[in-house]
């Protein structure tokens, strides 16, 4: 049975590197990322993408709502 | 297999059309971001965008009305209530709330804060505690824990000098004016999707007008405390929770 599949995009210019989703991911996905944005910061980025299944964690917890959700039902994965 | 993915259709999460494109002016981590977003998805999902006016405080979130993208007004320091009343008064068939800091709401609002609730005016108040002055530079505030470190009790808050912290929402929950009183916090998914069922249970007890429905989040302010924001997550659980205890305190009859 394949996984149900996400992804996540992060705005990376509005990111504030504050960490707090890269704990809230129940599936180890998000890192910050070691080069820093405009404002000086490491953003969040998917450091594990494979495993993503779009729970949307990282999001709800987001201050800056810098994250969209992408997911995708086993179905449509494997197509 | 990201492309496949990052569609258009697969959107199951994206930032509500309700909060502007202007960048949120907090500090990384803190609990306001998140606040703002889940007011601004219940207004969303309730359809009154149109309907709705908010009250924006002096402190941290000053600027409120610069992210919500709805109307609202900015009232003197601790006066949101008192100026809600006005605008609900004038405007009862309107939603109306105030977004208050605890330095705003439970210290120099105090008064505005206790006839509100105990008049029972209809409107919505939402109480951003997190024990501590944010904006100017982290001094004490009646709501800072016994022992806590801020910028004007260096060696820790003793209650022998400092007097107790205030437990705003317990004290106004045995107002007969308030209908919902409850405290949430914003810091884990769960405890951010509790919450925003609490705000949506606030805004919709408005239409019964019962009176007033007090929503307190417990937020962090890493800035204050000096601690990255996962650490000053971890120390709210630790040291704020005991102290302020999560869930409802009164509910309506």
């Amino acid at each position: 049975m394949a996984k149900v599949k996400g992804a996540v995009v992060v705005d990376v210019e509005k990111c504030k590197g504050c960490d707090i989703c890269v704990h809230a991911c129940p599936t180890d996905v998000l890192a910050l990322h070691n080069e820093v944005n405009g404002k000086g910061y490491h953003y969040a980025y998917m450091a594990n993408p494979d495993e993503c299944t779009g729970c949307m964690n990282c999001a709800l917890v987001c201050p800056d709502s810098v994250i969209t959700v992408y997911r995708v039902k086993p179905q449509k994965a494997k197509v | 297999m990201e492309d496949t993915i990052i569609k258009t259709e697969n959107i199951v999460f994206k930032k509500t059309e309700l909060l502007t494109d202007n960048e949120l002016s907090y500090c990384p981590g803190c609990g306001h971001g998140t606040a703002h977003r889940i007011i601004m998805e219940v207004i969303d999902e309730m359809g009154i965008q149109a309907d709705t006016i908010g009250v924006a405080p002096v402190g941290c979130s000053v600027l409120a009305y610069d992210f919500m993208n709805i109307d609202m007004q900015q009232a003197a320091h601790g006066r949101a209530p008192a100026v809600a009343t006005g605008i609900k008064r004038v405007l009862p068939e309107k939603f109306v709330f105030t977004y208050q800091g605890d330095g705003d709401l439970a210290a120099i609002g105090t008064a505005e804060t206790i006839h509100v609730c105990n008049r029972g005016e209809h409107f919505t108040m939402i109480f951003i505690n997190n024990g501590i002055y944010g904006m100017t530079g982290g001094q004490m505030a009646p709501t800072t824990l016994p022992g806590m470190k801020s910028s004007t009790s260096p060696y820790g808050r003793d209650v022998e000098m400092m007097g107790h912290p205030l437990k705003m929402t317990e004290l106004i929950a045995n107002l007969p004016g308030t209908c919902f009183v409850t405290r949430q916090a914003v810091h884990t998914p769960s405890a951010v999707r509790k919450a925003k069922k609490a705000v949506r249970k606030a805004f919709e007890l408005q239409k019964e007008k019962k009176g007033i429905s007090f929503v307190e989040i417990v937020s962090n302010c890493n800035s204050g405390w000096k601690m990255t924001p996962v650490q000053s997550n971890k120390w709210m659980e630790d040291n704020m929770f005991p102290y302020y205890p999560m869930g409802d305190i009164k509910l309506p009859e």
